[in-house]
């Protein structure tokens, strides 16, 4: 862990007004529901110990996929502000294929050639063309919204939602692993991309902070000038990042399509997109962080469905279904300690002088 | 490359290029311009602000594509499509802005682009140290691998920038103005280092404004003017004041020609200054000054004891913690700038791009960027272009700014040019005090002949000068008094006629010579 951790200073972490300040809200809630807590008697808790985990990772995953992707791609320079309508794109084409084929993995793959696709647009405006990101993120979210707006109609000829297609079976880990107390069963059997959003987390830290690759993106976020002086292809490089962002942010759309639900539903990403920049920012632009960061808006985005199914009572519902919100605009104001970008990201490189 | 390597001897030509010629929008920057370089040699080139060096030095790394001519490398045309090119050929370019990833490590940064790795994917940090080292030992430059770029000094991270270039093979190394932004002391240390770089068989082109060093350090100089090639001669056969003949075209005054001081009454004071850095160090710690009207007081001492903080705490730009400021008796302590500007205190910043210039804007906005709410250059709630173009066509003039016209971003000006530019907003104010740090870092003997001789006339218009500056010979030769700062206290403050090099040195180290004890 410590090795892995390199990007995260934990002390800084620890000394961060927002640390405090979430651990304050999660004893706070803890504090709001003891009462209900303590009628319920032992193993009632650890039910809903179980249940608030399963939840929360649940939703936290397509954050995940989706924060570790804005990571690469703000680490190497470019910011995507576009991920929210690349998750869109990703969950349509997913229920699109999935109902064509009848197989959900297909379906997973179209989705994320789909976000892939869409990312590569975002590429070839801000990179080749050195348009301004921010303007082109936003267009990509609303073309997203339109078109699959019009393709639900097409395709299905419907409004609102899909049909029903196949989902993704749930994986189900070995029976040493459920039996593990709690993480067993929080973790013994779920929809495919929970499995594979953990391991992206490690293989993600491992590439950006330990091989060339990484240290070249980093570089090329960094200050690209430099990074092209000693022979490192700078757009090739963005461009991967940016492709890869779309590729992970349509995994993550399809998790909502196809791993959580069995249909599409317009506008269902429902602004994760942007909570997963949060996130990343949250994280200070490491996988792990983002990681964290997701981790922590999954449960709070959790903590609103269990308190509903155990009649917690005792918050209101409104102020949890506003808590992930809040905490992304604490995140946002700088709350986190000093947050510093990739000095170059948001600006189009361009060799001088090559006039 | 050891073997074409065996082909050239010491005292040949490795490098040549010929008939260079490259243009901007609105200015030839190079124009047919010849150059070679022995192997063994180092060669310097001269030339004023916006003379084309940098420009040349980018051709021949590959930065820049020249619209005309031929580079040829060992005999051979040098054919590139990029500087990733060129350093794999064997040229290695130290830039004027350093090309370091300031969040990586040195050894990080050594190795970038073509990093030793374990188990076909993992960087293999210790083999990137272990070559770090073995380099640093052969070239006898000691650095901390694991430091990170941003924790060292700008000599540290110069020393970076050489081994990043000799790691690569470089076998001919390009250091452009690589002096600018050292100390006297690590100057000296660069010095030594290039003495053992051509020993060893290397050759170097050298940039620098500094003739002294240029006499010191050169075999040969090669002297450019306007985008052209004037001439080369051999160092050992020429002299400081022929070389900036050749440059300027006409004679120039070396030394600064000025009449004592008459100081009027005190203008400026600063009692017991106290504040804290970027990091949250104790930067000043007390700091006491005074700067009568009429009177030049520079402030020296060696880079990094309190001058950058003091000259922010006096121009509204860091707040202090402790101490008080005032301006012809009024009270000005932690103003913001736009009132300290307003009270009449003009401020030429030592880090001109990122305080002292737009570079997006063009040079005419840059000329009102305090003033552009005033008359005449705005009525109402609209700018008057006509005004404010005029005007600064009059201070471009004036200061003699390099640029095409004064619709040029003030980006795309030579490093020389864009210190012109800010020191002829400043001055062409009426300003009670003003603070002036690092004024000529950078420029060529011409403007700094220029600079000095209008800082002079300011002062014997009755304005109060606060120098700080780097360069001792600097502050020698246009202070009346001289203020020496050490570890955020003044160590003392004496005359210009009491003042010599040893007790100046002795002070900026922190050691009071026994014959100052207690001049305060
Ligand atoms: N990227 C650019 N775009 C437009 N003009 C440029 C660019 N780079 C340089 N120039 C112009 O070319 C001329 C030569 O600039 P260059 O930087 O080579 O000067 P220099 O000799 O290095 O000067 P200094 O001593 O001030 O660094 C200047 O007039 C400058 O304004
Ligand atoms: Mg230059």
């Amino acid at each position: 862990m410590s090795r892995l951790g390199k990007g995260i200073n934990w002390n800084r972490l620890v000394r961060s007004r927002a640390f405090w300040l979430g651990a304050a809200l999660v004893v706070l809630i803890t504090v709001f529901s003891v009462n209900s807590i303590r009628s319920m008697g032992g193993e009632m808790f650890s039910y809903l110990v179980i249940d608030f985990f399963s939840t929360g990772i649940f939703m936290a995953t397509p954050l995940i996929l989706t924060s570790i992707g804005a990571v690469f791609s703000e680490r190497s320079g470019v910011v995507n502000i576009g991920l929210e309508g690349m998750m869109l794109i990703g969950a349509f084409f997913g229920v699109m294929v999935s109902y064509f084929t009848g197989s959900a993995w297909l379906g997973v793959l179209g989705g994320m050639i789909a976000g892939g696709l869409t990312a590569a647009l975002h590429a070839y405006v801000c990179i080749s063309h050195h348009a301004n990101q921010t303007v082109s993120g936003v267009a990509i979210n609303v073309f997203a919204l339109a078109l699959t707006g019009f393709l639900l109609k097409a395709v299905f000829h419907r409004a609102g939602q899909t049909d029903r297609v196949t989902k993704l079976a749930n994986w189900i880990m070995p029976d040493f692993f459920r039996n593990i107390p709690i993480i067993g069963d929080v973790l013994g059997s779920n929809t495919p991309p929970v499995y594979i959003a953990l391991l992206l987390v490690v293989a993600a830290q491992v590439v950006l902070f330990h091989t060339p690759l990484g240290l070249r993106i980093r570089a090329c976020g960094e200050h690209p000038e430099a990074a092209d002086t000693v022979g490192i292809n700078v757009t090739g490089t963005r461009y991967f990042c940016v492709i890869l962002s779309g590729v992970l942010a349509g995994l993550s759309g399809v998790t909502l399509s196809l791993g959580q639900l069995s249909l599409f539903k317009e506008a269902m990403t429902d602004g994760r997109g942007y909570i997963a920049i949060a996130a990343m920012i949250f994280g200070k632009w490491t996988p792990l962080g983002a990681f964290l960061a997701s981790l922590f808006f999954g449960l709070a985005t959790g903590f609103k469905f269990i308190s509903q199914s155990w009649n917690m009572t005792s918050i209101p519902t409104d102020f949890l279904l506003m808590l992930p919100y809040i905490l992304t605009m604490l995140a946002l104001a700088g709350f986190v300690g000093r947050l510093t970008p990739p000095a170059a990201s948001g600006l189009p490189y361009r060799r001088r002088g090559s006039v | 490359m050891s073997e074409i390597d065996a082909t050239i001897s010491p005292g040949q030509v490795i490098l040549e290029m010929k008939g260079i010629t490259k243009a901007f929008p609105g200015i030839v920057a190079n124009s047919d311009v010849d150059f070679d370089l022995k192997k063994g040699e180092i060669h310097c080139l001269l030339g004023e602000n916006g003379a084309g060096k940098s420009t040349l030095m980018k051709i021949l790394y590959g930065l820049y594509k020249q619209d005309k001519g031929e580079v040829f490398y060992k005999g051979e045309p040098l054919v590139v499509n990029g500087p990733a090119d060129t350093l794999r050929q064997g040229i290695g370019m130290v830039h004027q802005h350093f090309m370091l990833i300031k969040p990586l490590t040195v050894a990080e940064n050594l190795v970038l682009g073509n990093e030793p790795t374990k188990y076909g994917f993992l960087i293999d940090k210790k083999k990137a140290k272990a070559e770090l080292m073995e380099i640093s030992t052969t070239f006898g430059l000691a650095i901390e691998p694991d430091a990170k770029i941003m924790d060292i000094s700008v000599g540290m991270q110069q020393r970076v920038e050489i081994l990043k270039a000799l790691h690569r093979g470089a076998e001919v190394l390009i250091l452009d103005e690589p002096t600018a932004v050292l100390t006297p002391q690590e100057t000296k240390e660069l010095f030594v280092i290039m003495r053992k770089l051509v020993h060893d068989g290397k050759s170097i082109i050298f940039i620098s404004h500094k003739l002294k060093e240029v006499m010191e350090i050169s075999d040969r100089v090669t002297v450019i003017n306007h985008g052209r090639i004037i001439g080369s001669v051999k160092t050992s056969e020429t002299s400081p004041s022929q070389l900036a003949n050749m440059m300027v075209g006409r004679e120039v005054e070396l030394i600064v020609h000025k009449e004592p001081a008459k100081p009027g009454k005190e203008k400026f004071r600063a009692e017991g200054l106290v504040a804290e850095n970027d990091r949250g160090l104790p930067a000043l710690r007390g700091i006491d000054l005074s700067v009568r009207a009429g009177e030049i007081l520079g402030v020296c001492g060696v880079d990094g004891n309190g001058q950058t903080e003091l000259v922010q705490c006096i121009t509204g730009m860091r707040r202090l913690s402790a101490g008080k400021v005032t301006l012809n008796g009024k009270d000005i302590t932690n103003m913001p700038p736009k009132r300290c500007f307003e009270a009449g205190i003009v401020h030429v910043p030592e880090d001109r791009q990122k305080h002292g210039l737009v570079l997006d804007f063009t040079v005419a906005e840059n000329m009102i960027l305090q003033t552009y709410n005033k008359k005449p250059f705005s009525r109402g709630i609209t700018l008057r272009w006509d005004e404010i173009k005029s005007y600064a066509r009059r201070i471009i003039s004036e200061f003699d700014v390099r640029t095409p016209d004064e619709d040029t971003k003030a980006g795309s000006l030579s490093g020389g040019n864009q210190q012109k530019a800010i020191l002829a907003r400043e001055l062409s104010r009426t300003p009670e005090l003003i603070v002036v740090a690092q004024p000529t870092r950078g420029l060529d003997v011409g403007a700094i002949e220029y600079i000095h001789k209008r800082l002079v006339s300011e002062r014997d218009s009755g304005r109060a000068v606060l120098l700080v500056s780097l360069e001792l010979d600097e502050i020698m030769s246009l202070s009346d008094r001289i203020a020496v700062i050490y570890e955020g206290r003044i160590m003392g403050t004496m005359d210009i006629e009491d003042a010599t090099e040893e007790t100046l040195g002795l002070m900026m180290a922190g050691s009071m010579p026994a014959s100052h004890k207690g001049v305060m």
